[in-house]
């Protein structure tokens, strides 16, 4: 397996998606490259970042508005 | 997994909301609006509207919460029916993401710059040329370099083609499963891999540009 192919098969290694053929491949060629093993460690860390991302809420309107329309419902209810 | 750590199971969720307890309505609304409303601007032009379709969906929840019946968790729930509310909004704004159609042109091509591998022909063709290896990152533990690199990530993610965006968000923000997110756009496995193999890789690219320019200037090395 060359880089440019790992590069592209990095996904479908860490979703347990790849072949059995191809994973094996895959894992001989980490064993042998520091770029490749670079690359996947770098994948991971941009994942494991993603995941750690606080989008901002909604606006404080928006929400009071939203608490208020929840408590209306129940008295209708 | 990410997304909400601390809410309580569906069940006791669901029983909560039901009998009206305003703590728990704002507890789901505060946990799970930053990511609807990302999700949301996947579909629509402007964060106003994003805003709104998130709005909709919440009312939508509190009129249709007895109908709930838990075929699917309470967030898969609440975002299918922020993905129809904000679809029908993209729509309205001629701005609709088709996931079925094959990728446009801007999502095709090697996610590695193609200049940074050996050329067919050469010796170790396809391997890294030397010196466009990846280089090891060093993100510092110093709360403020790893705030940076959330806001470079974040912006990375509004830059994206929507249907990456999309499952981006889905995947690596949200933390849902490759099953739930084909279900929830109605896409196959392969393709949903590799928008979310493209998005991935492009956020990789930013990073590696960002943090290899703070190095230059720490390190003073220069860039050939």
């Amino acid at each position: 397996m060359n880089c440019n192919d790992f590069v592209e098969l990095v996904t479908e290694f860490l979703d347990g998606a790849l072949p059995e053929g191809d994973e094996r491949r895959f894992v001989e060629h980490l064993a042998e490259c520091s770029g490749c093993e670079t690359y996947l460690d770098q994948f991971r860390q941009t994942i494991a970042a993603t995941g750690e991302l606080t989008s901002d809420g909604i606006s404080s309107d928006a929400r009071r508005h939203l608490l208020t329309a929840f408590r209306d419902w129940q008295r209708e209810a | 997994m990410a997304g909400p750590r601390e809410l309580p199971t569906d069940e006791v969720l669901v029983q909560r909301l039901r009998s009206g307890d305003e703590e728990t309505f704002a507890l789901v609304l505060d946990s799970w609006s930053g990511g609807m409303l990302r999700l949301a601007m996947s579909f629509v032009s402007t964060r106003d509207s994003a805003e709104e379709a998130v709005q909709d969906t919440w009312l939508a929840v509190i009129r249709g919460i007895d109908g709930f019946e838990g075929r699917a968790s309470l967030k898969t729930w609440v975002y299918r029916i922020l993905v129809n509310t904000a679809k029908a909004r993209g729509t309205k704004e001629s701005r609709t993401v088709p996931f079925a159609s094959l990728l446009p042109q801007e999502e095709e091509g090697p996610t590695v710059d193609a200049e940074r591998f050996r050329a067919p022909g050469e010796r170790y063709a396809g391997h890294w040329v030397a010196g466009q290896e990846p280089r090891p990152w060093d993100i510092p533990e110093d709360h403020v370099l790893r705030g940076e690199v959330r806001e470079v990530i974040a912006a990375a993610i509004d830059e994206l083609p929507p249907r990456l965006r999309t499952v981006i968000t889905l995947r690596d923000v949200a933390g849902y499963g490759s099953d739930e997110v084909c279900a929830l756009l109605e896409i196959s496995p392969g393709n949903q891999r590799v928008l979310l193999h493209r998005g991935r890789a492009l956020l990789r690219r930013k990073l590696e540009a960002y943090l290899s320019g703070a190095h230059d200037v720490a390190s003073g090395r220069g860039h050939a």
